[in-house]
């Protein structure tokens, strides 16, 4: 930890980059502090396009004290938890968990996400589990173009969906409704991360 | 874990994916292990895994909901799963579980009952490891000869550093189709991520990560692509821009083929890129049950 001291090179503004730090690998249960940034997660990455700094980026961004860069980067919010980099990862730092404690430390230090779209939907798709104990698609994708005010783009897909019935009407719920309920009370009510 | 066993049974788990959107993936799943001798009994009451979308925005959240499901199965019967992504949530609870006694305190006082230590969670694969093939029937035939597929699995082959030492399924369609006499391709995309979720907020990063993957199973000449995973079967049919798109089929589907049974109209017709002309001209559809 002490040779990260000598490498600083920009004070964050925020939280002190050593204890984001600490936080991150305890919460993540991974030490990213391993990474050497050979770049191999990058190399695979499927989303490594729509990035701008690359799963080790954000790690050494950390690393430098650049906190909030780090939390306000489109790159937490594109990686799709494929684990295709974890496997790459020659210090087997899970960085698909890495990822997960990043959107969440930004959600909770209501950092703007720079992919809203994205945060929207994982709040619809974790809002329709709350409601029914499972995922019902078509009324996602409905609120979620709803809330993005986009009826129009995929309303052909959706059509075609809907004939070959991809999409059911009706969701797919569990009997017992007091479940959800309590599992999200647990977490700290609805708002919590997903609800409604 | 053992080969096949006749008349065992499972807790079954199907998720969200096959229970609505991939209804042809679980009835030909069923089918499959009927035929097998296998019996699945569907796990009562069972709520989402929790899905990509869970745990990227609360690991809270995604703990409970795949516990709920581990606390619903029954002693002494090991849960089946049919999604990898699913599995991979349940799994991940599990070893969390066994791991930590936090964990486990927190999961009793929820559900009220100590944590099951001799749950045994396998996905639908593993049935079929361990030399299942058309050599392990006499009544086997090769019944997919001439089909030339490229084996898909998208993510499910990956895992999480902890998780590593985990059962893979390198290679295991290639195995037992080929057994049947279908000819597995050699391509660069196996494992190549179908882009999941990003497919519904962000289409044009996804589009062009379907072509990739379509496009090389039309490079090697496959006459279709064959999925280990549901989510992957539908954004491969939906997020594909090309002119020439092949048909996808879920591994269920065409073991059911391969077993004898064909492949049924009603699952047929819940296809995005119709298999039909493919199925004719290669002599399936005769043994394409109606219905």
């Amino acid at each position: 930890m002490e040779s990260t001291d000598t490498i600083r090179i920009e004070a964050s503004s925020g939280p002190a980059h050593r204890d984001v730090i600490s936080k991150v690998v305890e919460r993540s249960g991974t030490d990213i502090r391993r990474c050497f940034h050979c770049q191999s997660c990058g190399g695979g990455c499927p989303v490594s396009q729509a990035m701008t700094y690359r799963p080790n980026g954000v790690i050494r961004l950390l690393q430098l004290g650049r906190v909030q860069e780090a939390l306000q980067s489109s790159d937490i919010w594109f990686c799709i938890g494929c684990n295709t980099c974890s496997m790459a990862c020659p210090q087997a730092i899970d960085i698909a968990a890495f990822m997960d404690v990043m959107r969440q430390i930004a959600l909770e230090e209501g950092v703007p996400p720079a992919e809203p779209d994205i945060l929207a939907f994982h709040r619809e798709v974790v809002g329709s589990i709350h409601k029914y104990g499972r995922t019902h698609k078509l009324e996602i994708m409905m609120r979620y173009k709803l809330r993005q005010l986009d009826m129009f783009s995929d309303l052909d897909l959706g059509l075609k969906m809907l004939a070959k019935r991809k999409l059911d009407l009706l969701p797919s719920k569990i009997a017992d409704q007091r479940v959800m309920k309590r599992i999200f009370e647990v977490c700290g009510g609805a708002n919590h991360g997903g609800g409604r | 874990m053992a080969a096949v066993v006749e008349g065992m049974e499972f807790s079954y788990f199907p998720g969200c994916s096959l229970a609505t959107s991939a209804k042809e993936n679980n009835r030909s799943l069923f089918k499959v292990c009927q035929k097998l001798g296998v019996n699945l009994v569907e796990l009562e009451d069972w709520n989402c895994c929790g899905s990509s979308s869970t745990h990227s925005i609360n690991s809270e959240l995604a703990f409970h909901f795949a516990c709920r499901n581990l606390s619903l199965a029954p002693a002494g019967r090991p849960l089946l799963v049919a999604c990898p992504s699913c599995m991979l949530r349940l799994r991940q609870a599990q070893l969390h579980l066994q791991e930590d006694a936090e964990a486990r305190r927190v999961y009793e006082r929820m559900w009220g009952r100590p944590v099951d230590s001799n749950l045994t969670i396998i996905h639908f694969f593993e049935l079929l490891d361990n030399g299942f093939g058309a050599g392990s029937n006499p009544d086997f035939q090769a019944s997919l000869k001439g089909l030339r597929f490229a084996p898909y699995y998208g993510c499910m082959l990956t895992r999480p550093p902890a998780m590593r030492h985990e059962k893979q399924y390198h290679g295991l369609m290639e195995k037992i189709l080929g057994s049947f006499g279908a000819e597995p391709l050699v391509w660069g995309h196996p494992s190549r991520c179908c882009g999941t979720f990003l497919s519904v907020a962000k289409p044009a990063v996804v589009t062009p990560m379907v072509n990739q993957i379509i496009q090389g199973a039309v490079d090697v000449k496959a006459d279709c692509i064959i999925t280990a995973c549901a989510m992957c079967h539908l954004n491969l049919e939906i997020r594909c821009s090309l002119k020439t798109q092949l048909p996808i089929f879920h591994f269920s589907e065409i073991l059911s083929v391969a077993l004898g049974m064909g492949i049924r109209k009603s699952w047929l017709k819940r296809h995005l890129v119709d298999p039909l002309p493919l199925l004719k001209a290669k002599g399936f559809l005769e043994k394409t049950a109606a219905g």
